[in-house]
């Protein structure tokens, strides 16, 4: 059974912008985010999922974004060091609970950036990790020494797609789904070097973060907006599962970035 | 060139950081040297790569390693130059570093700065204050200059060979024995004559007495008449020799004209007399004694004369600079802005200016001894070519290809 990492959004809302989806003209609604994600819940829940919550705390808005909590890998949790000082005030809280509940802490060197799994999904045999607008390449060698595995470090260029999980969705069978245009060509070009059977994601889909996605093969979890995306991977014996993520779209978040596994993998290789 | 040192580690190779950081390097105008790779062996391996990246200012070296630390490039903290004071006018520390005329950078406080000009056999001079750094000769430094001591924080940079096919220096760049034929090198050399003129380059003659007493002091001066000759590097010998054919039509009591001598001796103290009692070349071309040679011709066609001295003598004329180290000085002064160099029939005089020579001068060197020719162009291995012949035969057939390009220029120019 899949274990992830979800906080409820109590405390959540558009205090500050650090990324070009948020503007404080244009908040959040309570009663629908409450309902958004009591939606998330339920359905990776009723998917078989057990999932554990993470207290929410106040003044940290966006601690909803589990997935920047931190990546684990069997019992080992690398927190994240956030970039932006609106968000560093998390990663205390995360690493409190992940120890509480039997997570081993492995630090990353404090002047690496580093944002958990939203830089950092394991696809196939190799764990990506984008970089620039969030984490720094060098937080990637420092991750690829304590997990001993091979990282492919992708550039992400454009600003609206600044996480991984925004752009890249691996597949359970060594495929995945992605917006190409959010990668720099040699970052493009190491993806279809690594993953076969890409499927790519239009611009339009693209923009509905679609690739926000949480993979509880055979199900998708993923936010509404995709029809054509969803068709191809029906085709594939998906069963992909549309929710309604437009007040955690204003943040520049989804299902995914709603959704830390615990762990990823088991182990590397 | 200006260079720091980066390393990359990581899973360069598969995540493509390795290719993309050596296209970036490319794609801004810089280049690069791998000093050090090594690549993982296993699927979870990481690799490594130590690169050289060099650029033509530091703004550009900075601008560029900054975009490269975000691909995870790490720069290699390299250590400053050593610095000793003099402890003596006209003495150097004992460690000092002895300079090559290649191109040399020296670093200081973090900062390469290059040393200008970059001379041979020489000290590093270096002014803190002004972030300068400069090749000393002896004569050159004062007690308390900061001078560069052991290797440290010194980078010397060859000359690259150039990728042209087309550059005689580049595609001969070697000695033509006495038994070769010379006629095809000569003419290539009188088209790269046409080319630096029209670009604007200076052209030296560094000649000796040979020259006059061959006979070939007329093709010279046709040279000179062309406009292939900027300046004219020479020792009093050259100068008496030109004047006393000029006045007596024989240098050293021979004719070239006749096959016996007339004079010996004397006409050749008595054109040094003449000179020294006119003042100079100068001086006696203005006053119509001397109507022609090669002095009367430079003198006519301002052509800079660089005349200087040594042990052996007669007189000297005036305008000979006898104070070794003042020649020095001058020669090198008047050296600087040279692009192309011909040594003639002088060893020492060629030794000499070779010396002093920036590897990047073109230099051909004409002598009959194979010695002389294989010492005068060691310094400027990718920029020289010796001829070991005769210098009249070569100046002669010189000033023949050149007047004969010149005509189908002319004439290509007319149509």
């Amino acid at each position: 059974m899949r274990e992830l990492l979800l906080c409820p959004p109590d405390h959540y809302g558009i205090e500050y912008e650090i990324n070009p989806w948020m503007s404080r003209a244009r908040g959040a609604e309570t009663a629908l985010v409450q309902k958004q994600w009591k939606g998330l819940e339920a359905t990776l829940s009723n998917l078989g999922a057990k999932i554990h919550l993470v207290p929410p705390q106040p003044r940290l808005p966006d601690m909803v974004f589990t997935a920047n909590a931190g990546l684990t890998v069997g019992k080992k949790f690398i927190p994240s060091n956030f970039r932006h000082k609106e968000r560093a005030g998390e990663a205390p809280h995360f690493v409190r609970w992940m120890e509480e509940h039997g997570y081993e802490t492995a630090w990353l060197p404090e002047n690496l950036y580093f944002e958990g799994e939203g830089d950092a999904l394991f696809g196939g045999d190799a764990l990506f990790c984008g970089y620039k607008f969030r984490s720094d390449i060098q937080s990637h060698r420092a991750v690829a020494d304590i997990l001993g595995c091979l990282v492919i470090s992708v550039e992400l260029v454009d600003p609206r797609f600044y996480h991984l999980d925004t752009c890249f969705c691996p597949l359970p069978d060594g495929s995945a789904f992605w917006f190409p245009a959010a990668f720099d060509e040699y970052g493009q070009r190491a993806i279809r070097d690594h993953v076969k059977g890409l499927i790519d994601v239009s611009p339009e889909e693209a923009a509905h973060f679609s690739c926000n996605a949480v993979v509880l093969a055979p199900d998708i979890v993923l936010p509404e907006g995709a029809p054509k995306l969803v068709a191809i991977l029906k085709e594939r014996d998906y069963r992909c599962h549309e929710l309604p993520m437009s007040e955690f779209l204003k943040a520049g978040g989804a299902c995914k970035c709603l959704t830390m596994f615990m762990p990823q993998r088991e182990a590397c290789a | 060139m200006f260079s720091e040192t980066i390393e990359l580690r990581g899973h360069i190779i598969d995540s493509l950081i390795l290719p993309k950081v050596l296209d970036q390097i490319l794609t801004r105008g810089a280049n690069f040297k791998i000093g050090e790779i090594r690549i993982g062996k296993k699927r979870a391996d990481q690799s490594f790569a130590r690169i050289e990246v060099s650029a033509e200012t530091t703004e550009a070296l900075d601008d560029l390693v900054l975009r490269l630390r975000q691909h995870g490039a790490e720069v290699v903290r390299r250590a400053d130059v050593q610095l000793e004071k003099a402890p003596a006018n006209g003495v150097f520390p004992r460690e000092f570093y002895v300079t090559t005329n290649q191109q040399t950078f020296v670093r200081l406080k973090g900062r390469e700065i290059e040393v200008k000009p970059a001379m041979m056999d020489s000290a590093i001079a270096v002014d803190t204050k002004k972030r300068t750094a400069h090749a000393a000769k002896f004569f050159d430094v004062r007690k308390g200059d900061e001078i560069v001591v052991g290797h440290q924080g010194v980078r010397v940079v060859p000359v690259q060979r150039a990728t042209s096919h087309t550059d005689v220096f580049q595609f001969i760049n070697a000695s033509i024995a006495a038994d070769e034929p010379k006629s095809a090198v000569i003419r290539e050399l009188a088209h790269e004559l046409q080319r630096a003129r029209a670009a604007g380059g200076k052209i030296a003659i560094v000649g000796g007495p040979a020259i006059v007493r061959t006979g070939a002091g007329e093709h010279l001066v046709r040279l000179i008449e062309r406009g292939y000759v900027d300046r004219l590097f020479a020792g009093n010998a050259f100068a008496v020799y030109d004047a006393e054919r000029a006045l007596f039509g024989t240098s050293l009591g021979v004719s070239p004209e006749r096959a016996f001598g007339t004079g010996g001796h004397e006409n050749h103290m008595r054109a040094i007399n003449i000179l020294r009692e006119t003042k100079g070349i100068a001086a006696a071309v203005e006053k119509k004694i001397l109507t022609r040679g090669v002095m009367h011709a430079c003198v006519r066609h301002k052509v800079d004369i660089v005349l200087t001295g040594s042990i052996r003598d007669e007189g000297p004329i005036p305008g000979v600079t006898t104070d070794v180290i003042e020649a020095q000085k001058i020669m090198r002064e008047k050296l600087a802005n040279i692009t192309h160099v011909f040594l003639l029939g002088t060893v020492q005089h060629s030794l000499a200016v070779a010396a002093m020579l920036a590897p990047t001068v073109k230099t051909v060197c004409v002598d009959i001894d194979p010695t002389a020719v294989e010492r005068a162009i060691e310094h400027q291995p990718l920029q020289s070519i010796g001829l070991v012949t005769d210098v009249e035969p070569f100046l002669r057939e010189l000033a023949e290809a050149l007047a004969g390009d010149d005509r189908t220029g002319e004439s290509r120019r007319r149509r």
